[in-house]
């Protein structure tokens, strides 16, 4: 709690207007939910089905595939940066392959700053799911089986709604995680002002120059991504 | 008992920092020297500094080598270090501003731009004005550090408007990208390019003459070691040292 504190107090609030308006400000925001936001969807169509197999199914390997998930919790941002343009640069693995069917690149785009985001943020939403999944008594699951209930129907009508609050909190973790990011996203997308510039990009930058101004863009990340978080906590505890 | 061995390396830790280390040598220069330096700077003060150890034994210098605009934060923060070297004069000023600068700093190295290509220049780039071609991907620095101040400056004198498909962080960045084949170009300090080795080919233009970056450096006020920053100071602007850098591609000043 300190070092808000810390960010509150040396705020300076006498030019927050005109700061707050400056250009750029407003781009990087909306660049910075918009990409979190389509992070953390990639991550629920990819990491639900991933968490379930790794929970409710044995195949050889599977403590190995769990260990690999939590690989990018582990693996500095910019080296995870690399990493992804070893595989979707230019000339990278799966990247030389997509250009040349494709005409599709993703470094230096929004799209690069989602799966840069959606790379670092995946093991908080898998690891969540899995342990509700774990959690969740396989008994429900069975006796829609027998009452005729098929895989896909039972996962739907049963097995979602008794994990909704793991999968909730970790959409949200996976969320947070992926606003924040940094590391990878300027490794993997670079730096470019209203195309990959998020939020955390535009505050290191304002550091080399003016640190009242990565004080504000700082202010303004937190008290969005707090009211947004308070929010959906309100609405989710009201519906429980 | 561990925290007892706690207690003592903190002591140890505490003493350590305020002798500077090792007591001076006879002859008024010793103990470590701590040296705050542009990233640009890596390679040849590395040599510089074996040089200055050379010259006086006892001596030991360490380097942190970063972002200039990062490290005279460090410095206006109160981060014990002996000497400031930085890429540009605008971040020194900062430091000499906040009063945090023993004297004035002297220029000890000059650096330009060139126009950094991958090995053999399959593009056939020759120009700044080959640069503005859209199917041409380009690398330059954010316009908040040095080397994107001078790519600006020089791409205005060329009268050659560029896109580029990302502004990097620092020089090392943005060669980092072409090194991976992200990008055709980058607009880098002659130094980097000369760093890379043989995966980058520099490529000169004659604009870069109109964005030249001064490389100051200085003893810093509260230097722990005042003697060895004196000296090592001094040291660089040596012939010995000069040579050093020039064959880094730094210019005399």
């Amino acid at each position: 709690m300190l070092p808000l504190l810390g960010l509150l107090i040396r705020a300076p609030w006498q030019t927050l207007p005109q700061r707050l308006t400056a250009p750029g400000v407003l781009a990087a925001l909306r660049l910075s939910l918009l990409t979190a936001t389509l992070a953390t969807v990639v991550c629920l169509l990819l990491g639900v089905p991933l968490a379930w197999l790794l929970a409710r199914t044995t195949f050889p390997g599977r403590g190995f595939v769990r260990a690999l998930v939590t690989v990018p919790l582990v693996l500095p941002p910019v080296v995870g940066g690399v990493a992804l343009l070893l595989v979707f640069g230019r000339r990278g693995l799966a990247g030389e392959w997509l250009d040349a069917t494709f005409g599709l690149t993703l470094p230096f785009t929004t799209a690069g700053v989602v799966v840069a985001e959606a790379f670092v943020a995946m093991p908080f939403l898998v690891i969540s799911v899995e342990g509700a999944l774990r959690g969740a008594d396989a008994r429900y699951e069975e006796a829609a089986a027998t009452l005729g209930a098929g895989r896909w129907t039972t996962f739907r009508r049963v097995t979602l709604p008794l994990i909704a609050p793991g999968v909730a909190a970790g959409a949200v973790l996976c969320w947070a995680r992926a606003l924040g990011e940094f590391g990878a996203t300027i490794t993997f997308a670079g730096n470019f002002p209203g195309r990959t510039q998020t939020m955390p990009l535009a505050v290191y930058l304002a550091l080399e120059q003016d640190l009242d101004a990565a004080i504000v863009l700082s202010l303004v990340l937190l008290v969005v991504s707090v009211a947004i978080l308070a929010g959906l906590r309100d609405r989710w505890l009201g519906a429980a | 008992m561990r925290v007892r061995a706690f207690v003592l390396a903190v002591v140890l830790a505490v003493a350590g920092c305020g002798d500077g280390g090792d007591p001076p040598a006879a002859g008024g220069v010793g103990g470590t020297v701590t040296v705050l330096a542009a990233a640009s700077l890596t390679e040849s003060f590395g040599r510089v500094g074996t040089l200055f150890e050379q010259q006086h034994p006892g001596v030991k210098v360490t380097f942190s080598f970063g972002g200039s605009s990062g490290l005279a934060q460090q410095i206006t923060a109160g981060a014990p270090a002996d000497v400031f070297a930085a890429a540009s004069p605008a971040t020194m000023k900062t430091v000499v501003d906040a009063g945090d600068s023993a004297g004035e700093p002297v220029t000890f190295a000059r650096n330009q731009l060139v126009l950094a290509v991958p090995k053999g220049n399959p593009k056939g780039l020759t120009s700044l004005a080959a640069l503005a071609k859209p199917e041409v991907k380009v690398a330059l620095c954010a316009a908040q550090v040095p080397c994107g101040a001078a790519a600006a400056k020089a791409l205005t004198a060329a009268g050659v408007k560029v896109t580029p498909v990302t502004q990097e962080q620092d020089v090392r960045a943005a060669l980092a990208k072409l090194k991976l084949g992200e990008v055709d170009a980058a607009l880098i300090y002659r130094t980097d390019a000369r760093a890379a080795g043989g995966d980058v080919d520099g490529v000169e233009f004659p604009e870069s003459a109109s964005a030249v970056n001064d490389y100051p450096v200085v003893a810093l006020k509260k230097a722990p070691n005042p003697s060895g920053a004196g000296a090592f100071v001094t040291f660089v602007r040596t012939p010995q040292a000069q040579q050093v850098l020039a064959d880094a591609g730094f210019q005399r000043p």
